[in-house]
């Protein structure tokens, strides 16, 4: 490393400075704004420091929501949103986890073919096959409900996939040892790999998580009863759902809370997540 | 405890590959069996198919009484300790030993009891409360020896348990395993590569080569008699040398060769029964020039060339050697030490 080098010191430093700046300034600028008093916007001009009203806008976010900006009160927004991600997230991690179980541990025809079709999937993003899953969701009959707003998005090539190359780490040994000691399939899972997968299973958590909160399309789609609104989208139909000027202040406000919870769940598994990244416990 | 038998038994793989062909053994009750080949041979097959593991294609299998060709592992009553050691990683030590008794429904006192019992037989009680990742590998060795003893079971099976520790260690765990069996009196089926574990802790050996037994016989039966070239080149270090009686009557040395049984065509001498004086009694002379010297502590090893042959052979001898580099050299060996081969068929001679 250069580590004596003043120089390269220096323009390292500035151009990771430049990257945060450029990446924290538009939230910086987010979090400016819902302090601000309705008016400032309109004139065109961003302020760059607080201004005085930053407890009545979230004030007014969260409790009179509809009143004044289109949408249902943002604690409710806030709650579907909790509501779909972790719907989305523990389905993903059940399901992935119990798949890549059955193609590493078990010998069954087309296993191979089976995988090549979870892998596919991949190419498949949300978008892609989004008018087709319209349909099924609507036969169904599940607009406007939380099956519909999770179960379509919960498979999860991803994660089977990474929960296979994890399992394929294990040693075969291992699973060997179990079955000398008299433990079936499940209880071998149950006992032994699911304790092995815990720093994986946090940081697909973490990534699963903000990937059903970040959620936008899918439930723009589906959701007409405002009763289902999620945050994501809520704050899209104060832009547009208003017969008036859009409430900045408002949906700045809103804006920071929506953006608050996949942060805290970040804060609060960092070093599991940062774990189950970077070490294999073997 | 029980006895083990094994009836024609035959592993092949899904495509087409034999990894056993036809073996048949019969191991009594508390005997230590120990199965010594090369890699591929299929020794450490075979010992799957014992436990459990690997089906099998064809044969029977008993342990005791019962027929367990198609039991799950954990219904043949065997425990097996693997060559990495595969301790549950996420485990304290107590819980390693505890799980397959856990599995058993064994009540807990006993279950408690049971490991303390074990963990102190290998002295790895102060490491109850530690992860595996937190020992060194011999104690890892050792909690792995204590989760086969802890279930108290009808045999051991071990699978190159020693080939990951130091020489040092190896030779110590060799010991206490040889000890400990010999005092729990448990069948044990032992896997190995290295021909020394292999003489120093059987009751009886069993050499595999490709899938089928070359010799079955006590250390020294089988060091002392080889049954095949196989054997006599795999048992004992260095490798027995192998002279062609073709060349030994082309250089006269053939003339001492008379008494052999007819169809001998190969001589098998162990690099220890070569001296440089010569012995009384008949005696096999040979001539060559020393080749290289490699001493080896209290002992040399000194590899001749043969007049008239460009195949070195090695003798043994103790202390440095007499002899330099390049010096003509006459080796002896007396007659009963030699082992008659036939070339062809591979087998001893008589």
């Amino acid at each position: 490393m250069v580590e004596n080098d003043r120089w390269g010191m220096l323009l390292s430093h500035l151009v990771l400075i430049l990257g945060v700046g450029l990446v924290v300034f538009p939230v910086y600028v987010a979090v400016i704004a819902s302090t601000h008093p309705p008016g400032t916007f309109v004139r065109g001009v961003m302020p760059l420091l607080p201004g005085p009203n930053a407890l009545e806008n979230y004030r007014t976010a969260i409790f009179d929501g509809r009143s004044v900006a289109g949408t249902p009160p943002i604690g409710g927004m806030l709650w579907n949103s909790f509501v779909m991600a972790m719907a989305i997230t523990i389905g993903k991690l059940s399901i992935s986890i119990l798949s890549a179980f059955a193609i590493v541990y078990f010998r069954f025809p087309f296993r191979i073919f089976f995988f090549w079709v979870i892998f596919l999937t991949l190419m498949l993003p949300v978008e892609v096959r989004i008018v087709p899953t319209f349909e099924v969701v609507a036969n169904l009959g599940m607009l406007n409900s939380f099956a519909g707003l999770s179960i379509p998005l919960i498979a999860s090539a991803t994660a089977t996939f990474l929960f296979r190359q994890f399992f394929m780490t294990v040693p075969e040994e291992l699973m060997e040892a179990a079955r000398v000691d008299g433990a079936g399939p499940m209880k071998f899972f149950r006992d032994i790999l699911l304790p092995l997968s815990i720093t994986n299973i946090a940081a697909l958590f973490v990534i699963m998580f903000i990937y059903g909160w970040n959620q936008y399309l899918w439930p723009l789609l589906i959701t007409t009863d405002p009763e289902f609104y999620t945050i994501v989208m809520g704050i899209q139909r104060m832009v547009t759902g208003g017969d008036s000027e859009p409430l900045w202040h408002l949906v700045m406000a809103t804006v920071v809370l929506a953006a608050l919870p996949p942060v805290l769940v970040i804060l609060f598994m960092q070093r599991l997540f940062v774990k189950g990244l970077t070490e294999t416990e073997k | 405890m029980a006895s083990i038998h094994m009836d024609d038994l035959h592993k092949v793989y899904g495509g087409g590959v034999k990894a056993v062909t036809g073996v048949s053994l019969d191991i009594a009750d508390g005997e230590m069996i120990v199965l010594v080949g090369p890699s591929g041979c299929g020794k450490s097959t075979l010992l799957r198919m014992v436990a459990g593991l690997e089906t099998i294609s064809r044969g029977t299998l008993k342990i005791g009484d019962r027929v367990v060709n198609t039991l799950e592992p954990a219904e043949r009553d065997i425990a097996m300790v693997f060559q990495n050691y595969a301790l549950y990683p996420h485990m304290t030590v107590f819980n390693n030993l505890a799980y397959g008794l856990k599995n058993r429904k064994v009540p807990k006192d006993q279950i408690g009891r049971r490991v303390r019992e074990a963990a102190k037989m290998l002295e790895i009680e102060e490491y109850l409360d530690r992860k595996p990742r937190n020992l060194s590998g011999g104690q890892r060795q050792r909690v792995a020896m204590g989760r086969a003893l802890v279930r108290e079971p009808e045999a051991f099976l071990f699978d190159e348990p020693l080939s990951n520790l130091d020489a040092k260690l190896r030779v110590q765990m060799r010991v206490e395993i040889r000890q400990l069996q010999k005092r729990l009196g448990t069948t044990s089926l032992y896997v190995t590569h290295d021909q020394l574990e292999a003489l120093t802790m059987a009751d009886r050996l069993v050499v595999l080569n490709a899938g089928q037994v070359e010799q079955v016989g006590t250390p020294m039966e089988v060091f002392e008699k080889p049954a095949s070239v196989f054997v006599a080149g795999f048992i004992g270090s260095p490798a027995m040398n192998m002279l062609d009686v073709d060349y030994l009557r082309e250089t006269g040395a053939g003339d001492a060769l008379h008494g052999f049984p007819p169809g001998t065509d190969l001589i098998g001498v162990r690099p220890d029964d070569l001296s440089m004086t010569a012995p009384e009694g008949p005696h096999l002379r040979l001539s060559g020039q020393v080749a290289l010297l490699e001493p080896a502590g209290a002992e040399s090893h000194i590899y001749v060339t043969l007049g008239g042959s460009a195949q070195p052979i090695t003798v043994r001898v103790q202390g440095l050697p007499t002899v330099a580099e390049g010096a003509d050299l006459n080796l002896f060996a007396p007659l009963p030490v030699l082992h008659p081969f036939n070339r062809a068929s591979g087998l001893r001679v008589a």
